[in-house]
């Protein structure tokens, strides 16, 4: 048996601990701009993904308007539409939850949590962050290249994605998101190295693998994932664009296009799918176990309690994370793929409702008994919760094959992903940048502007996705500029719609008012000392506040203990840091 | 306490809404009843599981709050009550996980005596093929696509000259007849889906897909396309008319073979009236 406590009464030796080789930045550019430290980079990655996230938002205000008041806006004609969905999509998903999980948070973390001085390849960290403003940068000129940004849905689906039905299909906008996606995956690459090895090998003395926070394994195990699972976006990516530029038949039948008769043929679309989502099916967990490990650390420290289960939650984010990768056909019960497939998708991807069902009950049982402080980042924990449980139960549905029969491309399945891997982790984002802000600032985020912050964002989400189900259940199929008329589509359906519009108007504007919170609170912000939240893990106890450049100052810390001794019964505070060696008591009283 | 307000709110809210929505699905007209049955099992679970998570997280809210002095228990793991929570979840999984996979049996094992109709997409357009008098469908494929040959009939393959071809037409079914929608594409990806026969399947060009059902009354449904193909998606729309048996021999004896069509397309005049109204 492992105590997983243990630790408080044990003397390690100090390690040899003086300053690694750094390079440290000599002008202004090397400290600002071509930075090699994590932290400012990080900070560059989370600003751009926050930049293109801004696009992304305002897409669904142009998309929402359409389908909320079809035909009011003449410049959203059906191209522009699915250009608009096509950019939401990609946005969301890849440039900014997975950029800002891993690059932002990711580089931010890391080295502060386990006790690093920065990232084993600070110059390769550096590269990542260039080569991912490059994509974004591509991605982004798709609004201006001849014919516009591709308009072939986020997942891109051949023959369609290069065919001249399809926005983009023939002109620049899929050879532009298709470069933009490759340049991305060499990028996160050289991020996703740095992660993987500095939480492998740069650990700070104590700091061992089971005493890492969930915030680490989250990231870690999400990070492991993506480094697997890319490679197969990267490579249907490639052979598009082979299929595009060289006439290659990879993912092309004979076709006839508006009775002409292609040159190409003998390729299989549905390979594209298997290789699509197996990617896009780890890269769901890929968002969510970082926000999984997030909100763990989050629960904790604002109910003052340790996290419940913490080995179990170690290996459920382990679990999940290896079955990711053999649930990826549950994407495509109705693609046409053998049948017989539903049996075994529909078998692993429930079996994913245990370890994920797990996690549920151990953050519930984390409150129970706790000392709830009803802070931003717990109400936005809290708000995690209700959204994740809501939009994985919808998954339970859309996983047992035979009901997705009915459900898939409807419009059931587009409020789904929306809460399950929009809402829900986005949730922990805000939480996120609400608790370590004053980490990276040294102030406080204003609290008055972050309450109707928090309140609009999640009662607004929750009634733009939960009515969307009962669309799809009606049958409202996705991907439709405007319903027309339809025989079966009732006249209050316009109206819902034009209710989840007003919502989604509502929350977007919202998110202005926490953009302004950033910018105002970094000047006016209270000051937030060193450690505000009285948290036990180790980027709470650096020597500055914002740490410097190699975060420790001339030692490194040494740890202890797990990063959840709150509440120790005999402690003298309700929490004892993670480098702190006894109890914080003169008198050493051990409770069992 | 607003926050346990709020959650409260939310949960009975929710599952009001589920009572009163006057969206829901549509009146079933197939024998998938089966998959209406299982989404209702779902609901209940799910929907249980919901509210008693939110309930318990605004009942924590309520009692564990912070006040002055309050300190939080120290409780590290709870095996017992760790591994009692996951077999409830195992039991709750598996409730919804069997009786899909004995209807998905069902949905993937075509009954031997089902009538084969072909469906084929093209954008932004339906049409379809009925075997003929010797109740065969020809083979098919993509290259033959040409004049008078707009869904790729072999037309070496007699079995395929008497075939029916209906090209941009209504579909006519014949009630309580099971039949197997044979599903082609000739460009993109395309989706037969009509909401009220609740079975949907991709149309993937270079393939033929599948799938079954009955259709268990008559009426008149539209078809609509369920797999994003390109500018018109929206637009593509076709009819499915369920008939009883006199309705449908009388349909069935209007329509063209595919050797009438193929005659036609080599008289120039005829061709005007031998080609499809459209969508």
């Amino acid at each position: 048996m492992v105590d997983i406590r243990s630790g408080a009464d044990e003397v390690i030796p100090l390690a040899e601990v003086e300053d690694v080789e750094l390079y440290h930045p000599k002008s202004w550019w090397t400290h600002y701009v071509f930075s090699q430290d994590a932290k400012i980079i990080a900070i560059q990655y989370s600003l751009t993904a926050t930049a293109i996230g801004m696009v992304a938002l305002v897409l669904s205000w142009l998309i929402r308007l359409q389908l909320g008041f079809p035909g009011t806006f003449n410049f959203i004609d059906a191209d522009h539409y699915y250009q608009f969905i096509t950019m939401h999509g990609m946005i969301m998903v890849i440039y900014l939850l997975t950029a800002l999980f891993l690059g932002g948070f990711g580089n931010y973390l890391i080295p502060l949590m386990v006790g690093a001085r920065d990232m084993v390849f600070p110059y390769a960290n550096m590269l990542s962050y260039w080569l991912y403003l490059l994509a974004v940068l591509i991605l982004a000129a798709g609004f201006f290249v001849p014919g516009g940004p591709t308009g072939a849905g986020w997942t891109l689906y051949p023959p369609q994605a290069v065919l001249s039905g399809t926005p983009g299909g023939q002109d620049w906008g899929i050879l532009v998101m298709l470069s933009s996606l490759i340049l991305f995956i060499i990028g996160f690459t050289m991020g996703g190295l740095n992660y993987v090895v500095t939480v492998l090998q740069g650990r700070a003395r104590g700091m061992t693998l089971m005493r890492m926070p969930l915030t680490i394994w989250g990231i870690f195990t999400a990070t492991v994932m993506a480094l697997l699972a890319f490679p197969a976006l990267f490579v249907a990516c490639v052979m598009m664009l082979f299929d595009r530029l060289l006439g290659t038949s990879f993912f092309m039948p004979a076709i006839v296009e508006m009775g002409t008769q292609l040159k190409q043929g003998g390729g299989s679309p549905i390979l594209f799918q298997h290789l699509f989502w197996f990617f896009g099916h780890p890269e769901v967990y890929i968002v969510a176990l970082p926000a999984f490990g997030i909100v763990s650390d989050l629960i904790s420290t604002h109910a003052r309690k340790n996290i419940f289960g913490y080995r179990m939650m170690v290996w459920a984010i382990v679990i999940i994370g290896a079955l990711s990768f053999v649930v990826w056909a549950h994407h495509m019960y109705v693609s046409g793929m053998n049948p017989n497939f539903g049996f075994f998708f529909a078998t692993t991807t429930l079996i994913i409702a245990v370890p994920t069902a797990i996690k549920v009950y151990n953050w519930v049982l984390t409150l129970w008994r706790g000392d709830i402080h009803l802070t931003l980042p717990m109400l936005f924990a809290l708000a995690f919760i209700v959204t994740f449980v809501n939009g994985g139960l919808t998954g339970l549905f859309l996983g047992n094959v035979v009901v997705d029969v009915p459900l898939s491309d409807t419009m059931f399945v587009v409020a789904h992903f929306h809460m399950v891997m929009g809402v829900a982790p986005i949730m922990v984002i805000f939480g996120a940048i609400y608790h370590w802000y004053p980490k990276v600032t040294g102030r406080m985020l204003n609290e008055a502007m972050g309450q109707i912050h928090f309140w609009v964002t999640f009662l607004g989400a929750y009634l733009i996705f939960f009515p969307m189900h009962y669309l799809g259940l009606l049958g409202i199929p996705r991907r439709y500029h405007e319903l027309g008329e339809t025989a079966f589509i009732p006249e209050s359906a316009h109206t819902l719609n034009m209710f989840i519009s007003v919502m989604a108007l509502t929350v977007g504007a919202a998110q202005i008012l926490f953009l302004f919170n950033l910018a105002w609170s970094l000047k006016r912000g209270r000051p937030s000392g060193g450690n505000p939240w009285r948290a036990t893990t180790l980027e709470w106890q650096t020597p500055q506040t914002p740490p410097a450049h190699g975060n420790w100052g001339k030692e490194l810390p040494v740890v202890y203990r797990w990063a959840y001794d709150y509440s120790v019964p005999g402690a003298a505070e309700d929490f004892i840091p993670q480098n702190q060696p006894g109890l914080g008591m003169p008198t050493r009283e051990h409770a069992s | 306490m607003a926050v346990v307000l709020i959650l409260v709110i939310l949960a009975v809210g929710s599952v009001v809404f589920h009572l009163l929505s006057p969206w829901w699905w549509t009146p079933i007209a197939s024998n998938w009843n089966y998959i209406d049955n299982t989404i209702i099992i779902t609901f209940w679970i799910t929907g249980f599981v919901f509210v008693a998570v939110v309930l318990f997280v605004a009942y924590c809210v309520l009692r564990f709050r912070h006040r002055p002095g309050n300190r939080a228990a120290y409780e590290p793991e709870n095996k017992k009550l760790e591994v009692w929570l996951a077999s409830v979840t195992a039991v709750g999984v598996a409730a919804m996980l069997t009786p899909g996979l004995f209807v998905w049996n069902q949905f993937v094992t075509v009954p031997a005596g089902a009538t084969e109709v072909e469906v084929v997409g093209q954008q932004w357009l339906w049409s379809f093929r009925l075997p003929g008098a010797n109740a065969k469908l020809g083979t098919s494929e993509t290259r033959a696509i040409g004049d008078g040959n707009a869904l790729g009939v072999n037309p070496n393959d007699p079995n395929g000259l008497d075939d029916l071809i209906i090209e941009g037409g209504e579909l006519h079914l014949l009630v309580d007849k099971p039949v197997k929608m044979l599903l082609r594409s000739v460009d993109v990806l395309h989706d037969f889906y009509v909401p009220e026969f609740r079975a949907k399947m991709d149309m993937v060009p270079g393939m033929v897909t599948y799938f079954w059902f009955t259709p268990t009354r008559t009426g008149t449904f539209e078809v609509l396309c369920a797999e994003l193909c390109g500018t018109g998606h929206p637009q593509m729309r076709g009819t499915v008319v369920v008939d009883n048996e006199a309705d449908y021999q009388a349909w069935l004896e209007q329509q063209q073979t595919f050797t009438q069509l193929l005659a036609a397309s080599q008289q120039p005049t005829a061709i005007a009236s031998s080609t499809s109204p459209g969508k």
